[in-house]
């Protein structure tokens, strides 16, 4: 199914967030995750299904003022 | 009235309970390298420097890179909502930095627009609710506004951290009297000059204004040497906090003679006056 990862389309067959991120090489990552604009802690990512033309944000860590 | 000027005097900066030495706030963006924005945050002294969140790269997880540089750091850390332009962006935003980060303080930014960077007043008041109803410790980036800093104040946040001039244009203080307005109208709340910076003599006269503290980014980060920049603003905003309380004098219309009069040689007394 499509889905859009941080702004950009992207093909997946994986079923729910955690295994998403999984499948990016982010299993041990600093990441944060929201779907459709609403943050998803990490504790809930397996419980979260994606579906087709879902939204995933996945952010890290980055320089800030 | 006593335990209000001790209070005042007192050397450490007071948020939310947590007590800092240091009352110069560091923004982490823009350096030329990794190494310099190290050494400028250890040189400086400074206890709170400000991060943020973008998007991560599978290929360049370039944010794993800039963790490990900043926890080894141990500084206290206030992320930033920065480039937020609605209320649900800020708090969505606020909400994965504190899982991040693991903490519950945050700079928050509501945007207006991109050209001015100023600050949404409306979007900011409610994203601040929303975030101080869910435990949040909210530093909000207003402006001079002292009705909007009243319902930022009613929503919950204890500290105001109105702009000096818009973000990264180095400008200083461009409305000394709102800013001395503000001062005066909220004696007791934390008061934090953010955005707008560009040299030393900025911070040390918000300092003298009676500011708690400043935050700034761009002016260390983009200046010719960071490194020492950095220390050159903390060593303004020390001097504008020792001026403030040592009492700055109040300026004159005339001249005044600072070496004593009498007794100058060849002094005459005018009889015909």
């Amino acid at each position: 199914m499509k889905i859009v990862l941080n702004g950009k389309p992207v093909e997946t067959d994986t079923a729910n967030l955690e295994e998403f991120c999984d499948s990016l090489g982010f299993s041990d990552a600093k990441i944060a995750t929201a779907v459709n604009g609403d943050f998803v802690p990490a504790s809930r990512r397996r419980e979260t299904n994606l579906t087709t033309d879902d939204r995933v944000e996945i952010v890290s860590p980055r320089q800030g003022g | 009235m006593l335990d209000k000027i001790e209070k005042d005097k007192s050397p450490r900066l007071d948020l939310y309970g947590h007590t800092f030495e240091h009352r110069l706030l560091l923004g982490t963006a823009r350096y030329p390298s990794p190494d310099i924005l190290r050494q400028a945050i250890e040189n400086s002294g400074v206890d709170i420097i400000t991060v943020s969140i973008r998007r991560e790269s599978a290929r360049n997880p370039s944010g794993q890179r800039f963790w490990d540089l900043i926890k080894n750091l141990n500084k206290t850390l206030l992320p930033n909502t920065a480039g937020c332009l609605t209320v649900k962006e800020a708090v969505t935003t606020a909400e994965m930095a504190r899982e991040l980060f693991d903490t519950n303080w945050i700079k928050l930014e509501v945007i207006a627009n991109e050209d001015t960077l100023q600050p949404d007043l409306f979007g900011l008041v409610e994203a601040a609710r929303i975030l101080n109803e869910n435990d949040f410790k909210v530093f909000p980036y207003t402006t001079e506004d002292l009705g909007a800093a009243e319902k930022l104040l009613k929503a919950g946040c204890q500290v105001l951290m109105p702009w000096g001039a818009p973000i990264g244009s180095g400008r200083g203080l461009n409305n000394v009297y709102a800013l001395k307005s503000m001062r005066s109208y909220f004696p007791d709340v934390p008061l934090i000059v953010d955005a707008g910076i560009g040299a030393p003599s900025h911070a040390a006269q918000a300092m003298e204004l009676g500011y708690d503290a400043i935050l700034l980014n761009t002016a260390v980060s983009q200046s010719g040497d960071p490194v020492k920049m950095a220390a050159a603003f903390s060593d303004a905003v020390h001097a504008g906090r020792e001026a403030y309380h040592a009492g700055i004098m109040e300026p004159r219309d005339m001249a005044r003679p600072s070496t004593p009069v009498i007794g100058t040689p060849f002094f005459e007394i005018d009889n015909d006056k």
